[in-house]
């Protein structure tokens, strides 16, 4: 499922809403995720999982071809946690 | 960095904010997301939400695991797990929004 599909699912669900309407919807979930984490802050949706932030320390690391050592600066990456229900959903309970 | 947790409250806020619909439709709409993606994924779908990340359902095959606490060899049976991987749209910000 891409994003214009669950768009479209959520478009006929809600007949009484303009299409656009359901697109700002949408994209307005995934944009508040997306800013939240990047000003450091968590989301957590209980039965879906939770969005967080996890810190990557400096390293030491190697350009492949040339084995040469290259410093790898400090940083932040996105993660996701699957929630309970959900995990237990994937496996049929 | 905030360090704030945000909720459904948050995101169903958002929409109300956004889109102008009241706030008991806002969050209800806000479910109704949450539950299709949900849907798909247990369908065994994959979910691909262009600029932000895929959330994707692995196999995992059987394994023996073990007690950590008591050295005890557990079956651990084969399972379906989730995994998200963030496009590199989200990643840029998430990195560049967390940079000391």
């Amino acid at each position: 499922m891409i994003r214009s599909e669950l768009i479209q699912k959520i478009a006929e669900e809600n007949p009484h809403l303009y299409q656009r309407d359901v697109e700002k919807i949408v994209n307005t979930i995934f944009d508040e995720i997306t800013n939240a984490m990047s000003g450091g802050s968590r989301v957590e949706l209980r039965g879906f999982g939770a969005f967080s932030v996890k810190k990557r320390d400096s390293r030491m690391g190697r350009n492949p071809r040339t084995g040469e050592a290259v410093p790898v600066e400090e940083k932040h990456v996105p993660f996701f946690k699957t929630g309970k229900l959900l995990r237990d959903r994937l496996n049929g309970d | 960095m905030s360090e704030k947790t945000l909720t459904r409250m948050d995101l169903a806020e958002a929409v109300h904010a956004e889109v102008g619909l009241s706030r008991n439709e806002s969050a209800d709409l806000v479910e109704s997301v949450l539950n299709h993606v949900s849907d798909a994924l247990v369908r065994g779908e994959s979910v691909k939400i262009s600029s932000f990340g895929t959330f994707a359902v692995r196999q995992k095959s059987a394994r023996v695991g073990r007690n950590p606490k008591t050295g005890e060899e557990v079956p651990i049976h084969p399972r379906r797990v989730l995994s998200f991987r963030p496009s590199h749209l989200l990643k840029d910000r998430v990195a560049s929004g967390n940079k000391r």
